[in-house]
Formats: structure tokens, C-alpha cells, sequence
């Protein structure tokens, strides 16, 4: 079941299974380790709701909500 | 004698400065966030009777350019002025890390790997084999701990053994119709050697490197084989997802072969998190913060500046009575004595306290990782503003300086969210300002100074004089969005750090002796010229009346549209050398003017203040106009080194300015219907 990244809540740990953004922003996410098969955790979100943080590769990032709406991971 | 020329990589916020800082004896700043280094930096050592050249190369992810620093770093390591590339990594982090290791082998032969903060992976139950990375990887490898001082000395032997070594560093494999599509590019790339002809190639096809940079035979050749690999499903997204894809399956390959993780590391650092950042606390830990730190300066400031004032005044007394003694024409010893020496000493009395205190303070918080949090939790008001979540750390920057904060803004990748940042980072009181606020403050709005409850009243005040810069912030970015600088908020990508337990004996000597010591030198030096200007001012007449007065009379009708008077406004004025100046200028000019009051603290401060037509309005408008006036020349001058523009610099110039005004206006007005005459 495929999700997007921005839909798993904190606590879930998910697999990335695809990435819909293009140029530049794809680049940077595949550089800090969003790519297929790697594990993501959701760590929190900000207290106003957005951006949330990630356990991406043994560090933590920051996405805002569109960021993380082109990210596709699918359950552990 | 040959120099050795050794750069240094690594992903953002792993200790690259702190090893620099280490090998040259130099003071790079240094703070626990991603970014910090914004241009490269360059320092030189000896050892062992040869001399040896550093480069501290901006942070990156990764080398296939996609902001100014990554281009950068890539650019230097391809031009191969390097004899050794030092690629340091984060032990905590370390397959990430391993993706740059593996694109700069791809470059370079010359590389060793450094892991660094080793102390902290220990303690949060990470281990790793470092003989067995070095074998996999093909090149040499240290571990060490940079922040501890035998740190960067163990890196010394590992490079001299390293400039020696002949590496056979690991080189990645990539899908065949990729490879074979490099094999026909490269006879073509005019290259120095192989490894970088390939090198090229790659980048080339995968879109990193734009063919217009190319020749016209090798952009014919690479148009066909793109061609040729888009009949076989290859765009040119592909081809680059997969050249990525290879790097990370190795770099998790060597990884899953090398590093052991206990579980639940870091759970100290989650748990801090849910408080800190968490929907209930995240808002009030970060006022509670501020506030305590703005509670300490002031409480902190107040016996050392009356004990300064004391000494500093006393001794222009003294020298005084001295010269009054002898037959000196007076003009000769009061100008620099009443002119130079007075400006001096208020700037050292009265601002050097709250500097030497909030400063250290503040590099403690930067020290500690909590500011990239402040940035977390305030991403979502920018994001409403179309602005960077980051415009907060350069925010933060500004509360240190504002000429600092605005280079800081380069760590915004996005053109027109940089500018929205550079210009309203003046909204941040800085460190030059603060010592304004705070004297105003405690004059004129805490009934008696000194007690307990008055300093936490004047915390408080000062809190929402910075909130107020903050609402003032995210109010014009809105407007520069809607403006001049319209446009989406585009993706950024924010890392938080590893929590780390702060060096604060180091903090306090590096903030009050390389920090403070540097403001208040331009702060002085801005301030005898000022002291001298005014004392002349005051002491040239024109038919009668002094310049000083014509001047201030001058100025008075629309500073008192403002809420101010003509002093004041001049004393802004002289204040663009550093904003240090102003309160020390004002005094001092009121002094010439009036009586001579004995001032051995705030409270006579005041009635000289009193005395010169102050209310509580005045002091109302001159906080206002404290925090949003011209920016200091030295910003200035960032302001259009950063941008280039003359445009922009005067745009920076003028907005918080017209805020300021227009505040200070409608304060008056509001005020003048409320309390009528």
C-alpha cells in the first residue's frame, strides 16, 4: 500500500518507495537519503503542525508538508 | 619550500571548523547548526618543517551542484589544487556521510576519511570498524573526536601518511548503457586525467553539468547518446536517480558491513525534542528561553556598569582637576577629555556589561543545537509569510550582529527568500542595540531599579520589544512577498542536530575575548571621532547659539512629529558607524548642554533625561526607533556585498526605517488623544 511520506504520523516507520518531485528538491532529498528501500521514521511534527521531522540515514530532517507529499513510502 | 595545499569536506554541521580551527590556531566561528560556514575559509600550519595550506570547503550534501556552496566545494576539488582531500564525516550519520566520501573518490585518488565525533557515537551506542572501512573504501581512514584536544593532532600523522599512501580507492559500477554511454563521451572531455575525464562524463549525461558548457562536437555526441539511452527507458531523470541509486546501495552496503547500532540510540535527544518542540511546551520553552537570558544580562550588567562608570568617570574627574591646575588653555584638555574620552567611556560603561553577558549566553544556546529547533518551530509562521523556515537562524545570527546574520542568509537557497531575509534582518535588535533597550527600559518603565521584581519586569518588556521585532519581521516579508518579491515559498529541507552538552569554558573565552572585544573595538573607534564631532558641535558658536543647538533645533520639529527631539535624532544619525554610539552620543550631548549631573547610575541618568523634556513617550519612541531605524554601516556595506545591488541595500535601508517612523508617528498620534496636552 503505497502512502505519502507527509500521511504517516509520529511513531510510524515506513519504507520509501518512490519520489514525485523534480529538479533541484530531488536531488537534495535523494542526497540526505530518501531513496527506494531506505527506512523513515516519523519523529514529530511542529507545534503548529508543519514541517515535520524525519530519522532519515541516522539524522533528523525537517520537511515542510509539500515536500514530504512528494515522497511515497509504502508500510513496514 | 613546497607548500601542501589540504581542503576540507564534509556534509554540513560535522566539525570541519572545529578541525580547522584546531590544525591552524585559527578562530573560524563555530556553532552547533548546519551551515555555519558560509564562504571558505583558508589557514595555514607547519609541522614536521613543512608547511601546509587549508582549505575549509562550505558544507554539502553531496557534489552534484545543486546550491553555491556544493558548486563550490565540487569546483575546487575538480580544479585538483588539493594534494589531500579530507573528507570529514559524522560518526552518528555515517552512510549518509559515505555518499559524498564516494562521489569525491570519483574525482580524487588523494582523499582520506575522517570520522569524526566518535565520542558521540560511542555514547549513544554506535560502533564502528575502522579498519575494515578503510579496506572497503580503498583510502585511508581516522576516527577521532575534533572538539577534544588531542583531536586534531591525531589527524596530523594519518595526513602525512595519507599525502604518501598510493590509494586504490573504491569506485562505484553503473548500469551498462550508462557505462558504455561515458566510454563514447570521454576521448571527447578535455579533461586533465581519466578519473576526471569520467568524472565529467557522468555528469554530463546525468544533467549535472548543462551541455552549453560543453563544445559543439561533444554536445553533438551527448545529444545522440541521450537519445540512444532514452529508446532504452534512460531519461535523463533516470540516468540520474540511478547513478544516485548506485552510490547509496553502496554506501548502505559498506555501512551494514561496518557500523553497529545499539537501538534506542539518541532516545535523550528524542525525549528533549518532545518537550522542546512539542505542541504544548515548543512556544513557551522558546519565550521562557529568551526571557531568562534577557533577565541574566540584565541583572548581570548592572553592578559591573556602575562599578565601570565609577572608575572611568572617576579618572576624567581626576585628570580634570589635573589640567584645570595648569595654565593649558582650556579647549586644549576638554576636548579630548570631555569630547573623546567621555563618548569612550559611556560606550564602555554602559554597553560593554550586557555585551560580555548575552553574547557567551547566546553561543551557548548555538553551542548546544538548540537554535535549528527554533527554526522547526517557527517554519510554519514564515511559510505563511512565503518565506524560508531558515529566515529564523539568520534571525538568530542577527541577535549577535546584524552584519553577521545577513551573510548568513546565504545558507537560503532560494534567491528571493535570501532577499526577503537580508532585508528584514535588521528587525533583530543586535547585540549593539540591546544595551539601548535595556537602559531605556529600566529607566523609564520599572518603578524602583534594583529589586528583583523590577529586573524581571524589565526581562519581560524587553521580551516583547523582540516580539515585536519578530511580528515586524514575518509582517514585511508578508508584504515583500506580496510586493516587490512575489513569488511561492519553494522546498527546503531542514537538519536538526544531535543535541550536544556545550563547551562552556571555551564558549565564554572565545565569545567575550574574540567577539566582544572586536564589537566594542568598533564600537570605540566610532565613538572618539563622534565624542570629538560632538564637543566641536557644542563648542563652535554661531551668533550665539552653538552648532549643536542649531543643528538639534534643525532636526527638533520633525523629531517631535516622532516622539523624539532633535538630539536624539542626531545621535541616530552619528549612530550609523555602530549603533553603540547612540545612547553615549545623546548623553553626552545633553551634558554639554545642561548642568553637569553626577552620574553614577540609571537613576541620575534619568533625571538628566527628565530634565531635557523626556516623558514616557519619548522613551517609547526611542525603543521603537531603536529597533527599526537605518541598519549600521557595516551592514550596510554586507547588505550590498551580499547582493550586489544598490537597489536592494537602499530597499534594506529604507524599509525599516518607514516602519520605524510610521510606528512612532502613530504611537505619538494614539498617545496625544489619549493623554490630551
Amino acid at each position: 500500500m503505497g502512502r505519502r511520506l507527509c500521511d504517516i504520523s509520529p511513531g510510524d516507520i515506513a519504507v520509501v518507495s518512490g519520489m514525485y518531485s523534480q529538479g533541484s528538491i530531488r536531488r537534495r532529498l535523494r542526497d540526505i537519503g530518501f531513496v527506494e528501500g531506505a527506512e523513515v521514521e516519523c519523529l514529530m511534527k511542529s507545534p503548529l503542525g508543519d514541517p515535520a521531522a524525519y530519522l532519515i540515514k541516522g539524522a533528523v530532517i525537517a520537511l515542510r508538508r509539500e515536500d514530504a507529499a512528494s515522497v511515497m513510502v509504502e508500510g513496514k | 619550500m613546497d607548500i601542501v595545499t589540504i581542503a576540507l569536506m564534509g556534509n554540513p554541521n560535522v566539525g570541519k571548523s572545529t578541525l580547522f580551527n584546531g590544525l591552524t590556531g585559527m578562530r573560524q566561528h563555530t556553532g552547533n547548526w548546519p551551515g555555519k560556514t558560509v564562504a571558505q575559509a583558508e589557514g595555514y600550519f607547519e609541522h614536521n618543517g613543512r608547511a601546509y595550506r587549508v582549505i575549509d570547503l562550505p558544507g554539502c550534501y553531496s557534489l552534484m551542484a545543486h546550491s553555491a556552496e556544493e558548486e563550490v566545494a565540487r569546483d575546487y576539488i575538480l580544479s585538483g589544487e588539493a594534494n589531500l582531500t579530507i573528507v570529514v564525516c559524522d560518526a552518528t550519520c555515517l552512510e549518509r556521510n559515505l555518499n559524498l566520501v564516494l562521489q569525491t573518490m570519483e574525482i580524487t585518488d588523494r582523499v582520506l576519511v575522517c570520522v569524526n565525533l566518535m565520542d558521540e557515537a560511542r555514547r549513544n551506542g554506535i560502533s564502528i570498524d575502522l579498519p575494515r572501512l578503510a579496506h572497503r573504501l580503498g583510502v585511508p581512514v581516522i576516527g577521532l573526536t575534533a572538539r577534544s584536544k588531542e583531536g586534531p593532532k591525531q589527524l596530523l600523522p594519518a595526513m602525512e601518511k595519507a599525502l604518501a599512501a598510493e590509494n586504490t580507492p573504491l569506485r562505484p559500477t553503473y548500469p551498462k548503457d550508462i557505462e558504455d554511454a561515458v566510454r563514447e563521451l570521454i576521448p571527447l572531455i578535455p579533461a586533465k586525467d581519466k578519473v576526471r575525464r569520467k568524472y565529467s562524463a557522468l555528469r554530463l549525461l546525468d544533467g549535472t553539468i548543462p551541455p552549453e558548457d560543453a563544445d559543439l562536437l561533444l554536445r553533438k555526441r551527448l545529444e545522440a547518446q541521450h537519445r540512444a539511452l532514452e529508446q532504452k527507458g534512460f531519461h535523463i531523470q533516470r540516468i540520474s536517480d540511478d547513478i544516485t541509486a548506485v552510490i547509496s546501495s553502496i554506501a548502505h552496503d559498506i555501512c551494514s558491513d561496518t557500523v553497529k547500532r545499539e537501538c534506542g540510540s539518541f532516545a535523550r535527544d528524542r525525549r528533549i525534542d518532545k518537550l522542546l518542540t512539542g505542541p504544548l511546551l515548543g512556544f513557551p520553552a522558546m519565550l521562557c528561553m529568551l526571557a531568562v537570558i534577557l533577565w541574566l544580562t540584565i541583572t548581570g550588567a548592572n553592578c559591573p556598569s556602575q562599578l565601570l562608570s565609577r572608575v572611568l568617570f572617576g579618572f576624567q574627574d581626576k585628570l580634570l582637576t589635573i589640567c584645570r591646575g595648569t595654565a593649558l588653555p582650556p579647549w586644549l584638555y576638554e576636548m579630548p577629555l570631555l569630547g573623546i574620552y567621555r563618548v569612550v567611556a559611556w560606550v564602555v560603561a554602559v554597553m560593554l556589561p550586557p555585551m560580555a553577558i548575552f553574547f557567551p549566553m547566546f553561543t551557548l544556546l548555538e553551542d548546544l543545537g538548540y537554535l535549528p529547533r527554533v527554526a522547526f518551530n517557527l517554519d510554519r509562521c514564515f511559510k505563511g509569510c512565503k518565506a524560508c523556515g531558515k529566515q529564523a537562524l539568520t534571525m538568530c545570527m542577527g541577535f549577535g550582529c546584524n552584519a553577521v546574520g545577513v551573510t548568513g542568509c546565504r545558507i537560503i537557497d532560494s534567491p528571493r527568500e535570501r532577499l526577503i531575509a537580508i532585508i528584514t534582518n535588521s528587525f533583530v535588535p543586535c547585540n549593539g542595540r540591546f544595551p539601548t533597550l535595556i537602559a531605556i527600559i529600566s529607566m523609564f518603565f520599572v518603578s524602583a531599579s534594583g529589586t528583583f521584581a523590577a529586573s524581571v519586569t524589565s526581562a519581560l518588556l524587553l521580551t516583547g520589544v523582540i516580539l515585536l521585532g519578530i511580528l515586524m519581521t514575518l509582517l514585511v516579508s508578508r508584504l515583500l512577498s506580496a510586493t516587490m518579491l512575489r513569488g511561492i515559498p519553494t522546498s527546503f529541507t531542514l537538519e536538526l542536530p544531535p543535541y550536544r552538552p556545550p563547551q562552556v569554558g571555551k564558549v565564554i573565552v572565545r565569545s567575550v575575548l574574540d567577539r566582544t572585544v572586536f564589537v566594542l573595538g568598533r564600537a570605540v573607534s566610532a565613538a572618539a571621532p563622534a565624542g570629538l564631532i560632538i564637543w566641536l558641535m557644542a563648542n563652535i558658536t554661531i551668533k550665539g547659539a552653538s552648532l549643536l543647538s542649531l543643528c538639534a533645533g534643525f532636526l527638533d520639529p520633525f523629531a517631535h512629529m516622532l516622539g523624539l527631539d532633535g538630539v536624539i535624532l542626531m545621535a541616530f544619525v552619528l549612530g550609523f558607524p555602530a549603533n553603540e554610539i547612540v545612547i553615549p552620543v545623546m548623553l553626552m550631548a545633553y551634558m554639554t548642554e545642561g548642568t553637569l549631573v553626577d552620574y553614577s547610575s540609571l537613576s541620575e541618568l534619568r533625571a538628566l533625561l527628565l530634565q531635557n523634556g523626556w516623558s514616557w513617550t519619548t522613551a517609547v519612541s526611542m525603543l521603537l526607533f531603536s529597533l527599526m531605524h537605518w541598519p549600521c554601516a557595516t551592514t550596510c556595506l554586507t547588505i550590498k556585498k551580499e547582493t550586489g545591488s544598490l537597489k536592494w541595500t537602499l530597499v534594506s535601508l529604507i524599509t525599516p526605517t518607514l516602519m520605524g517612523m510610521t510606528l512612532c508617528l502613530l504611537f505619538n498620534m494614539a498617545a496625544r488623544l489619549i493623554i490630551p496636552g
